[in-house]
């Protein structure tokens, strides 16, 4: 057996609560792989993140600083930690910090810590405002949608679209509305927490089906493994899911990584309709918290994304089993309020 | 009347749908039908089937084999020949 690539990889998204980020499942491939012997990083933002108290998957956990404190002060933090803690390698694994590490890219690289992101274009053509053009440009088939930033524009939009719409988070979070007043709700709810645009979009009526996919940057397609939700929390996360069968699905999700030369992590979120027409809904442009089912299923695409991160080739990961389902569930962790103490006052535990 | 080629039935009846992800249960006599159909047996082969195995009536066997038919169809576990 080949030795195992020694490294250290700092993972952010913690949060493995009722709305879970993708950290700990990504954690989980990678300490399953027989490649890789990783010492695992912690990167909070919260003191309460579950995965901070996970000791057998995270090692080390260090606080850091919401991106909205600036590029610099990001920056200056995660150097920190690389003085006391060197870093081979960030899995980023959170939307809103992907602009900064993928700016700051250059920063990383010159401290000897390596990522495997999207480009900078990539993220930003597949924004959900700018979705529209991304469906005409890849010829994928996507719904109607605009982007808002008034109350003023609230109004107009009977003028273009048919009731119920969906009413999107810049972000994260989407609600169904069957009225303005609905609209309205949703403007301010999204708005206080994510910002401005909020995103209108055409409803498509089907079933949701996912995948989840890793591309190379250099157009092949390294894994992909589709889903679709079982059951749903009422934010609308995956509570348990299914692995499918699906050839259109990744047959398009191909062609997606092919024609944008995608690089690293994604999730595709598609509605088939009634009529098995695919309608793209959203790019995510990371892996998502259900990652651990393509893990579950054969294809450990944490462990593929290491190794991509690392310089390897990687062949691509066509077989998976379909039928594999996950379902997730709550655990209580013990600690002492000691440990709540480390993480915050010195910001490491 | 074909059944799609990514339906699947285990002995206890339970229909995994490996396209969409929906799952069915079925009685013995609902699972005795799909297997017949996944087999590749015709309409009258699986009438002749029943009405051999059970003390079943050909017009109730036909009334409640139609609605099955139709409750596949509805499902999507079907595709033309």
């Amino acid at each position: 057996m080949p030795e195992k690539l020694k490294i250290t990889i700092a993972v952010t998204a913690l949060n493995n609560t009722d709305n879970p980020g993708p950290g700990i499942p990504v954690i989980r491939g990678i300490k399953e792989s027989n490649l890789i012997d990783a010492r695992i990083i912690g990167l909070a933002y919260e003191n309460l993140e579950p995965g901070i108290y996970l000791k057998d998957l995270v090692d080390t956990t260090y606080m850091i600083p919401y991106p909205s404190v600036g590029k610099e002060a990001y920056m200056e933090r995660i150097l920190e930690i690389n003085e006391i803690d060197p870093i081979d390698m960030i899995i980023p694994n959170l939307d809103a910090e992907l602009f900064t590490f993928i700016k700051l890219k250059h920063i990383l690289e010159a401290n000897n810590i390596k990522t495997f992101l999207p480009t900078e274009k990539q993220l930003d053509e597949r924004n959900k405002g700018n979705l529209e053009a991304f469906g005409k440009k890849y010829n994928i088939k996507v719904p109607k949608g605009l982007s808002i930033t008034s109350y003023n524009d609230i109004h107009h939009l009977k003028d273009d679209f048919e009731y119920p719409i969906l009413v999107k988070g810049k972000f994260y979070d989407a609600y169904v509305a069957y009225n303005e007043e609905q609209v309205t709700n949703a403007f301010n709810k999204l708005s206080a927490k994510w910002g401005l645009p909020i995103i209108i979009q055409e409803f498509v009526k089907g079933t949701e089906v996912n995948v989840v996919a890793l591309g190379d940057g250099l157009g092949n397609t390294i894994a992909a493994v589709p889903m679709r939700k079982q059951y749903i929390t009422d934010k609308g996360k995956a509570w348990g899911g299914v692995t499918l069968n699906d050839e259109t699905l990744l047959s398009i999700t191909q062609n997606l990584i092919k024609d944008t030369q995608w690089r690293g992590g994604m999730e595709l979120e598609m509605i088939r309709t009634t009529d098995n027409e695919y309608y793209l809904i959203e790019i995510n442009p990371r892996v998502p918290a259900w990652v651990y089912l393509a893990v579950g299923a054969g294809q450990n695409i944490p462990e593929a994304l290491v190794r991509l991160t690392m310089g390897e080739h990687v062949e691509p990961m066509t077989e998976y089993e379909v039928g594999k389902i996950f379902i997730r569930y709550s655990w209580d962790l013990i600690g002492d309020m000691s440990d709540l103490e480390k993480i915050s006052i010195h910001g490491k535990f | 009347m074909k059944i799609s080629n990514h339906i699947s039935v285990s002995k206890s009846g339970f229909v995994f749908d490996s396209k969409t992800g929906e799952s069915f249960s079925l009685n013995n006599t609902g699972r005795e039908i799909l297997e017949l159909l996944i087999e590749g047996r015709s309409e009258d082969e699986i009438k002749e089937y029943f009405l051999t195995k059970y003390d079943v009536q050909e017009t109730t066997f036909l009334r409640h084999f139609d609605d099955y038919i139709q409750m596949l169809m509805h499902f999507n576990m079907t595709e033309k020949e």
